[in-house]
């Protein structure tokens, strides 16, 4: 038993789902009581999709169980198949139908449908969302795909998006043209956007693109051995590894032509002279384990920020995690707990923080900028716009995403200039983020919501409704207990910007301890300053 | 003086035939309900002993992550604790007793069954008994089944206010008891109508804090303020207090009858009664009128939710002139909603239970001009081009009473003002998604 407040990841039948509603022609019936339904309202309102998911639950109830639970499994597949009509059915159980037993895959098999019909192991108890979407886009591939001719031309498939994958429809786009541009045509991309008839082409590519190893490694893997295709290692995120994606690219596919790198904008953005102030900008990064890998590189190579944490909640990536953390010079978070995540933010003070939604609440609670890149979604994580983090164009996305919750260059320096100007109080924040860092007095004086009055909005509510900052001040100094800041220190530290006001303190804090000084005073502040200063 | 209500219609619902449906259900499960019910016991912890499915429902549920240490959580069941109840039993133990060390402000503490938890057997009213003896006397710990089984959305909380009952003070005095999670601020205003009435003893269960739990005997009144508590109800009757059958208080004339109920019970004087409410009355009437022009003549689709469904159909059939086709509920319990069934007018199909797809086809079939329904129906419905209004909304926002008569009704003309707004402009998903 293990207790969890938040978590990063759904069960394994949400990444089913994940796969069937990203396919089309494709149904799951899964056996599962009424409440897991639930699960479409992910798709229906953070995706904005605008059919249901294809999924049918057979929603059993306390009184069916013991009589006949099966019974109610296999009608609703052959209801399903009726209504549907779908080319191949996934059949399966969710964690409370597990413990029942009754045997999904056999049961519809029973049936004799006249399409296949493939059965889903996920065990509830032990594995999570991640794994539910790559053991099922493998069961399918395993199912339907079969060797094939290759394409005349050169071609892959590309694998690994799903339904409610973060930037997963830009992605594709992006890469399926920088992939044009090369002259690779794209044989299949799966499992989003593809059908069952589509998956049993596959064996005609030269080789696989594999865009996201947490949903479609295993798939791939399946390929290279049944169906003789390699696949790409790289992970095209950023300008390095775009670059060292299109060599692989080329490796793979004989291919001679270079994409057009015209609309390439970072390398000049991050040279340009006001992009000088993110030197050296302390970076906490959090994600999904190739999301993180990835931004850790970006942000130490390409941004020019120093990395001073890295993690990911997926145990299934820690050995590459912690190799990359190793270079970094750091020790990798490998945690699924958000608590531990917010424990190291705080003790760290990043100046930003990359990660996922439930880091962006952490930044908020601490004062800290974040920006998001990776899973778990959030509405926000679906704009309107043509938004990829992957290829040239997703490197200008990542430029702009990261540095937007930051202060800017100028800006910094006339904030430092003028602190003491009514205007550019504390709590001001960036001029452009109205909504960030807001005055957390105000937040605190504000009585909490009334129950169920409106605070407990939809997923779809406005992303930045005051209730979610919690009424509480700014933490408390951190740092051993011997430690002791003297009120005229405590002082002159709040005339400190606010962003650079967590370091200013943490280090002043090492400074003292290191020193075996009990109590900070104005000098010791500027001594640790002198100390540190770049 | 206020115009005087208008009469039931010649022939109301009571008797109409439902239809019960047997088939796929697109509804909550009751462990929902611990999104608004931890945030009014505000020392209450909920903790869920079940799987991640639970936990991401809740988190799904709750939309955004709003509290940094929220006071409701999951004991996610593992593999080792199938294997054997003994050892579910003790790990159950030691996670509450370090999360009642972590949490000093936590006074109850609610053991939420899950449907995990209700097919292995874990018998959590027992653990309930044993760790409250354990944490006794700083907190009180009692346990109540939220599961899909068993429990639709709100009956989560029936259950939830079902599992306090035994643990009220009795009492000899006589008292109005007000059932039913309200927000603050309504049930507020509330209690400011019922003192204008004179009725004294007013107590309201849940209470905001475990230290004001309400006494019950066969002195007590009940009044509902919400149809979904039959559980509760039978609980309260089963300690000898008597219901007080009522409209529920929605709109000006649901509220009016609701007050009415009471008045009667504590024999409260006629001027009396119109002193406090002519005002109120009157604010409500006009902030209805004002509100509700776009849903004058238009007709309306309930899928079941909340069992809001037929106090809410009322309210839009006599304050808003709409015209109800189907009104669909989880389940639909007779004597609470008689009263409402009464004053509903002939003619709308009722039904209890879901088969969504057959219902998905009666709605397309009917093409109703507003389609009251869950998030998961509520965008693949607008892609079909019908208006819709997401039924969860009802629940989580202030609606109760005189003062949010206006609000209730704006709530519903919101998406038709919405669509107006658009005007040509009807937007589609993408030609990618599934059809
Ligand atoms: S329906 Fe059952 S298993 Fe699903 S979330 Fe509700 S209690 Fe948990």
């Amino acid at each position: 038993m293990k207790l969890a407040l938040w978590t990063y990841e759904g069960p394994p039948h949400v990444g089913a789902m994940r796969v069937a509603t990203g396919m089309q022609g494709l149904h799951y019936v899964l056996h599962a009581p009424q409440g897991d339904t639930y699960a479409d309202l992910l798709f229906t309102m953070i995706e904005r999709r605008g059919a249901r998911p294809p999924v049918t639950y057979t929603t059993f109830q306390a009184r069916d169980l013991g009589s006949d639970t099966a019974r109610l499994f296999k009608d609703a597949c052959a209801e399903a198949h009726a209504r549907f009509r779908p080319e191949a059915l996934i059949v399966g159980a969710s964690c409370t139908a597990e413990l029942i037993q009754d045997d999904p895959g056999g049961l519809a098999e029973a049936l004799g449908l006249p399409v296949p019909v493939i059965p889903l192991e996920l065990p509830s108890y032990q594995r999570k969302e991640n794994f539910g979407a790559d053991e099922t886009f493998l069961q399918i591939v395993r199912a339907l795909a079969r060797p094939a001719a290759r394409t005349p031309e050169p071609s892959c498939n590309i694998l690994g998006p799903t339904g409610l994958g973060f930037r997963h429809r830009d992605d594709v786009a992006e890469i399926a043209g920088l992939l044009r541009e090369m002259g690779v045509a794209v044989n299949v991309a799966a499992p989003m956007g593809a059908r069952p008839s589509d998956i049993a082409r596959m064996g005609a590519a030269w080789f696989n693109v594999l865009l996201y190893p947490e949903t479609g490694e295993s798939a791939a893997r399946w390929c290279e051995r049944e169906l003789g295709q390699p696949w790409t290692r790289t992970v095209p995120i950023g300008v390095g590894a775009t670059r060292a994606f299109i060599a692989e690219v080329q490796r793979l596919a004989g291919a001679t032509a270079e994409p057009d790198a015209s609309r390439l904008r970072l390398p000049w953005w991050s040279s340009s002279v006001d992009s000088t102030y993110l030197t050296g900008k302390r970076v906490f990064v959090f994600g999904d384990a190739t999301h993180a890998m990835a931004a850790a590189r970006v942000a130490r190579d390409e941004i020019g920020f120093e990395v001073v944490g890295l993690g990911c909640y997926n145990r299934e990536f820690a050995r590459p995690m912690r190799t990359l953390a190793r270079e970094l010079g750091l020790e990798a978070l490998v945690t699924d707990d958000y608590l531990e995540v917010e424990a190291a933010i705080a003790a760290l003070q990043p100046e930003l923080i990359l990660g996922t939604q439930m880091e962006r609440h952490i930044g908020k609670r601490l004062g800290i900028p974040c920006a998001v890149i990776s899973a778990p979604v959030h509405v926000q994580d679906f704009p309107a716009r043509h938004s990829p983090q992957m290829g040239f164009e997703g490197a200008n996305v990542l430029f702009d995403t990261w540095i937007h919750p930051l202060v800017m260059g100028l800006e910094e320096h006339l904030l430092h200039m003028f602190r003491e100007d009514f205007e550019f109080h504390d709590a001001a924040g960036p001029s452009h983020h109205a909504a960030h860092a807001v005055p957390l007095a105000r937040a605190a004086a504000a009585p909490p919501p009334a129950a169920g009055a409106g605070s407990i909005p939809g997923p779809a509510a406005p992303p930045e409704m005051p209730p979610e900052v919690s009424p509480e001040p700014e933490p408390a100094p951190r740092g051993p207990a011997e430690v002791v800041w003297l009120a005229d220190a405590e002082t002159e530290l709040r005339k400190i910007p606010f962003f650079v006001r967590g370091k200013a303190r943490r280090n002043t804090e090492i400074f003292a301890r290191d020193r075996g000084i009990a109590r900070i005073g104005i000098d010791t502040l500027y001594e640790a300053k002198a100390h540190y200063a770049r | 003086m206020n115009a005087p209500l208008a009469p039931p219609p010649a022939r109301g619902c009571r008797d109409t035939p439902v239809l019960k449906e047997r088939g796929q259900r697109e509804v909550f499960c009751g462990l929902t309900g611990i999104i608004w019910l931890h945030r009014k016991m505000q020392d209450a912890f909920f903790l869920v002993v079940g799987s991640r499915t639970c936990a991401h429902l809740l988190q799904s549920a709750a939309g955004v992550m709003i509290f940094a240490e929220p006071r409701f959580g999951t004991a996610i069941l593992e593999e080792k604790d199938l294997a054997g109840l003994a050892d579910a039993n003790d790990e159950l133990d030691r996670e509450v007793a370090r999360l009642i060390a972590r949490r000093p402000d936590i006074r109850q503490l609610f053991l939420v069954g899950s449907c995990p938890s209700e097919v292995i057997k874990l018998d959590l009213a027992r653990a309930a008994e044993r760790l409250s003896v354990a944490h006794a006397p700083h907190v009180r710990v009692l346990a109540y089944s939220g599961s899909g089984i068993e429990t639709t959305f709100t009956q989560g909380e029936d259950a939830c206010l079902a599992a306090m009952v035994p643990t009220l003070p009795a009492t000899d005095a006589p008292g109005l008891l007000v059932v039913g999670a309200l927000p603050d601020v309504v049930e507020d205003q509330m209690r400011a109508l019922l003192a204008a009435l004179g009725i004294a003893s007013v107590a309201t269960l849940p209470a905001r804090r475990a230290d004001a739990l309400p006494a019950v005997g066969p002195q007590t009144r009940v009044l509902l303020a919400q149809p979904f508590l039959g559980d509760t109800l039978a609980a309260l009757e089963r300690r000898g207090a008597v219901h007080l059958p009522a409209p529920f208080p929605f709109g000006e004339e649901g509220t009016t009858r609701w007050l009415a109920a009471a008045a009667a019970a504590f024999d409260v004087p006629a001027e009396r009664f119109a002193a406090a409410t002519d005002a109120p009355r009157a604010r409500a009437r006009k902030a209805v009128a004002a509100a509700a022009a776009p849903l004058a003549g238009r007709s309306v689709f309930f899928f079941p939710d909340s069992q809001l469904e037929v106090p809410l159909a009322r309210f839009l059939a006599r304050e808003c002139a709409m015209q109800p086709i189907e009104v669909g509920t989880p389940y639909l319990h007779g004597a609470i909603l008689g009263p409402d069934l009464d004053l509903l007018p002939e003619g709308p199909a009722l039904s209890e239970g879901q088969d969504v797809d057959r219902q998905l086809d009666r709605a397309r079939a009917a093409r109703p001009d507003l389609t009251v329904c869950g998030l998961g129906l509520a965008n693949p419905l607008e892609a079909e081009g019908l208006a819709t209004k997401w039924a969860i909304e009802l629940v989580f926002s202030p609606v109760h009473f005189y003062e949010q008569a206006g609000d209730l009704a704006a709530l519903f003309a919101r998406p038709l003002r919405r669509r107006a707004a658009l005007g040509a402009l009807r937007g589609q998903p993408e030609a990618g998604d599934p059809a």
